[in-house]
């Protein structure tokens, strides 16, 4: 499937992931972060059940430090 | 070069309605509070609980004879020096949920300007989550020095990123004016295109 993730096409051999899957997938193992699929909000408790298929549009957004 | 068409008093006539809350009066909120009182934004509403300590001259707008001042009542001074016709409505207290919706409520747009990662966490879920329609613009990366370009600008719905997403503060990567100026500057900055739209 084709998904849009943080603004850029990116490609992977499944027909779904859940974000908990695709955090994973990218290496994203920084402990604070916002996920969203298509502008919905999904907070950590809800990322092993909120699935991803082709067309979505993703953002990981890492929370850091500093102001 | 392409105008934008407003003069400076239109600018000013467009933003004196306007309420922009300010999550955070550190380096970013105190510095974008006060880019946005010089440009004529009517309404500021500030949160913070804390105190001016030396370590925050560094970089915060607060001056020496200010340290051991609640940070809420001396940035209220600090940006009634420099413009007489800004509202400035504080608020004393270290923000939950429950009062980021009451306090911002009436806001038109709110600046994320927290210095932890928990607490930038714990605002933007609760905006994004709770009020999705509210604009929300976060300072996301500005420790160091040099590295200009690695500052960047990008839009995520309603969430409005400014920062370059990297550099976490650390006791050998510290959080330093130029820099968290730049970010704090580039919040306004997108504050003032999103109320002048």
């Amino acid at each position: 499937m084709k998904i849009t993730l943080n603004n850029r096409e990116e490609i992977f051999d499944a027909d779904e992931l859940t974000i908990n899957d695709l955090l994973k997938i990218k290496n994203y193992t920084f402990h604070l972060m916002i996920t969203k699929v298509n502008g919905k909000l999904f907070r950590k408790e809800e990322r092993d059940k909120a699935k991803i298929h082709d067309g979505d549009n993703v953002a990981v957004i890492h929370m850091i430090s500093g102001g | 070069m392409k105008t934008q068409g407003l003069t400076f008093e239109q600018i000013q006539e467009k933003l004196s309605g306007k309420r922009v809350g300010i999550a955070g009066a550190g380096g970013l909120g105190s510095n974008c509070a006060i880019a946005l009182a010089r440009v004529g934004l009517g309404n500021l509403v500030i949160v913070d609980f804390d105190v001016v300590s030396e370590g925050n001259l560094n970089r915060q707008y607060y001056f020496h004879e200010q340290i051991g001042q609640k940070k809420v009542l001396a940035l209220k001074e600090n940006i009634q020096r420099i413009s007489r016709d800004v509202n400035v409505e504080i608020h004393d207290l270290k923000l939950g949920p429950d009062d980021i919706l009451r306090i911002f409520n009436a806001c038109d747009v709110i600046v994320e300007a927290f210095d932890r990662a928990d607490m930038k966490q714990m605002i933007l879920e609760t905006v994004l989550g709770e009020v999705p329609n509210m604009p929300i613009v976060a300072g996301l990366g500005m420790a160091g020095w040099g590295d200009n370009e690695s500052i960047h600008f990008r839009k995520e719905g309603m969430l409005y990123i400014c920062g370059d997403e990297k550099n976490e503060i650390a006791g050998d990567n510290p959080p330093l004016a130029p820099r968290v100026g730049m970010v704090a500057n580039m919040q306004a900055n997108t504050v003032l295109e999103i109320l002048l739209k």
